[in-house]
């Protein structure tokens, strides 16, 4: 299945009057969720940037049916208004738009009860690796190294790997995505819609005052985390995981690009020396060979 | 034409609630366990399995999801019920709070029980009345047979009123005991309570464009709504009440009297004051005191929200209010406190007792009744 971004639906479900920052990456997710369900949702956002970004009642700058809701309270949320619509024979799909925070600490008790229980929702976690409406603080999403105002001299700790954690409940649909590509979210988003179930994307966000860059640098920071292999593309669909373009090209270490290219846009990684980065690199390879394994577990069935 | 019959029969406290929320036809129902609260969700999971109930029965993981879920699903326009009990009620707290102020119409029993340390799974009414200020309607329970009424009743109220409603089913006293109960037919049920409406408290549906609960632009947006969700739809929540409580008696015969029941209280000197499944034995020492003459009446507080303000005023009529309250606060009892708020002349004795579950029968009841009346306590006495 490919896209011609051209081709895409015209309408805007990101409206004048959103209150995101310049370069935000996660509104630029947003825009691509509008149009590929943006009659068909209905979102459940939980305490986070997303729920500032919509602007001010009584009015709103996304154009798409909107429920506030509780920080860790999400999936949950969602799964009583997918319940609600089954019950009351609606047509549409529950999705949630969820931070790093939300989900990976918080919510993480209400988002796996959702995924094991299997409930019909979408749940979309956009990714932008700390706390941000709070002012940048660590998530369990952060980063190794990255500096935010509670790991003043770098995180200690690995970043949880909310997608694969996910994929290992069984669910029926678990992907990642990253706002560099587009297409391959707005594919992934239409597949999860067709698909009965528990879904589940985990999106790479990039936030310029979080990670300390240039507003206009969001698409490339983005495309250089899956460049060097920091952001890992893939998709496990019943039962099947594999890796999507471009990064089945980076499965060879050797066609990625440094990893420096990356960090040394971000003011977060400002204060690593050469053996952090190769710690990191090594962390990050140890992640490919991990998903690797997994794709050789979880085969193509014919 | 068929006749209707009204079915007699001996249940439990939580299967009367079962068997109401049934009668009610709930399209989503999530719960968590937690004594003595889990019968009632443990029947009603039986009564889907066997096809008896068409309804979601989400199995959540906490009660924070418990809340979460029924609250999504009352957002989008279904019919949506929990019950919980003490700890159970605490661990979805945010939830709840964020439940009255979007003026979700769930429907929660609230099976009593005291909170820990220690571990105590024994009657009390802290649990509930956590909920006093979030916005809840909150009702109290004195027989099974009421459990079941109010059960039914407060789908009517939720959803007219636009608020959540909480019915308080004392712990063990009437969850785990048995008593007889008429339950009405169901085409009798399905006159009472009208069709949910989807548009309460909003229409959330695809394709239609609404946000609700974003930034405020302006402070006193949110303000205005607080003082119409938290106070004034409690106000309005006084008719819906006592209406649903007249159309109850003419549809079945039993009335209650709406936000108070009055018991022998018309000649009385000194009354009596209390909420839920003690108010009987607290009726059984009235009855005790006055066949020796002692002028003694009895007001029970049947909801503790829509606090009952014009029906406590009336208490200055009389010489002394006895104020029993199964619940403890730094400032003494809640119904005593908030009872005192409401009067100028009596003079009020507030007696917390009962908590973490320890027995108070109808004797405990006539002798502290007496020494109130003797002058015997100061306005604050713990009977522990
Ligand atoms: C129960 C609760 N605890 C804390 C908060 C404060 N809070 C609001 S948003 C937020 C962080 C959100 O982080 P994330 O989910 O990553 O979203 P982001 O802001 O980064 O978009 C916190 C801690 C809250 N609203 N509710
Ligand atoms: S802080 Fe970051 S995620 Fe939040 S609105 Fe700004 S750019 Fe977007
Ligand atoms: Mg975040």
């Amino acid at each position: 299945m490919s896209f011609r971004i051209d081709q895409l639906p015209k309408k805007k479900y990101v409206v004048p009057g959103n209150a995101a920052c310049a370069g935000c990456g996660m509104m630029i997710g947003l825009k691509i969720l509008g149009m590929a369900l943006g009659e068909e949702a209905v979102l459940s956002i939980p305490a986070s940037c997303a729920a500032v970004v919509q602007g001010l009642t009584p009015k709103s700058g996304v154009a798409m049916p909107i429920l506030n809701v509780p920080f860790a309270s999400a999936a949950a949320v969602a799964t009583g208004i997918a319940e609600a619509y089954r019950m009351l024979g609606v047509k549409g799909h529950a999705v949630v738009w969820a931070g790093d925070g939300g989900t990976a600490d918080i919510g993480f008790g209400t988002v796996s009860g959702a995924a094991e229980r299997n409930s019909n929702i979408i749940y979309v976690m956009y990714d932008n690796e700390a706390y941000m409406n709070t002012g940048i603080q660590r998530s369990s999403s952060t980063p190794r190294a990255a500096w935010t105002t509670t790991t003043p001299t770098g995180k200690h700790e690995r970043k949880k790997d909310v997608a694969l954690l996910m994929a290992m409940h069984g669910v029926p649909y678990v992907a990642t995505a990253s706002i560099a590509y587009p297409q391959d979210f707005y594919r992934k988003l239409k597949r999860a819609s067709e698909i009965q179930g528990f879904k589940f994307i985990h999106l790479h966000a990039p936030c310029p005052p979080g990670w300390r860059y240039d507003p206009a640098k969001t698409v490339e920071i983005a495309k250089l985390a899956v460049e060097t292999g920091a952001w890992i593309l893939w998709e496990y669909d019943n039962g099947q995981l594999k890796l999507n373009p471009p990064s089945t090209v980076y499965v060879d270490r050797a066609k990625r690009k440094p990893l420096k290219e990356y960090l040394k846009l971000q003011g977060r990684f400002a204060h690593l020396t050469d053996n952090d980065v190769k710690m990191l690199e090594e962390e990050i390879e140890a992640k490919w060979q991990t998903v690797l394994a997994l794709a050789k577990a979880f085969p193509q069935r014919l | 034409m068929k006749t209707l019959t009204i079915q007699k029969t001996a249940l439990t406290g939580n299967y009367a609630v079962a068997y109401a929320t049934k009668m009610a036809k709930p399209h989503v129902i999530a719960a968590y366990p937690i004594t003595p609260q889990t019968s009632i969700v443990e029947k009603l999971a039986e009564f889907v399995e066997k096809g008896e109930l068409n309804t979601s029965f989400v199995n959540v993981e906490s009660e924070f999801a418990a809340m979460s879920v029924v609250y999504g699903a009352a957002m989008a326009g279904a019919r949506a019920f929990t019950a919980t009990s003490s700890h159970g009620l605490l661990y979805m707290y945010e939830a709840t709070w964020w439940t009255a102020l979007s003026r979700a119409p769930v429907v929660m029993a609230v099976v009593t029980r005291t909170i820990g340390p220690p571990w105590n799974i024994h009657v009390e009414h802290n649990d509930i009345l956590t909920l006093r200020d979030a916005g809840w309607i909150i009702a109290m329970a004195e027989t099974v047979q009421e459990t079941f009424d109010l059960t039914l009743q407060a789908f009517r109220i939720a959803e007219s009123a636009a608020l959540p409603t909480a019915v308080g089913v004392d712990g063990f006293v009437l969850s785990h005991s048995t008593e007889p109960v008429e339950m009405p037919p169901q085409e009798v049920v399905d006159k009472y309570l009208p069709p949910r409406r989807p548009d309460v408290p909003m229409l959330l549906r695809p394709g239609e464009p609404v946000t609700f609960g974003n930034l405020p632009s302006d402070n006193k947006i949110h303000a205005r709504h607080k003082v119409a969700a938290v106070y004034e739809a409690q106000q309005e929540a006084k008719k819906v009440i006592s209406q649903a409580d007249e159309e109850y008696g003419r549809l079945t015969g039993r009335r209650y009297g709406g936000l108070v029941e009055w018991y022998r209280a018309g000649d009385a000197k000194h009354i009596v004051v209390c909420a839920g499944a003690w108010c009987s034995d607290a009726k059984h020492a009235v009855d005790y005191l006055r066949a020796r003459g002692v002028p003694v009446g009895l007001m029970r507080i049947r909801f503790v929200r829509p606090f009952p303000r014009e029906e406590v005023a009336k208490l200055d009529q009389y010489e002394t209010a006895v104020v029993y309250d199964r619940d403890i606060t730094p400032m003494g009892g809640i119904l005593g406190l908030e009872v005192k708020a409401a009067l100028s002349r009596a003079r009020v004795v507030n007696i917390v007792a009962g908590i973490a579950g320890v027995d108070f029968d109808s004797r405990h009841f006539y002798e502290t009744i007496q020494n109130a009346i003797d002058g015997g306590y100061r306005d604050l006495v713990f009977v522990v």
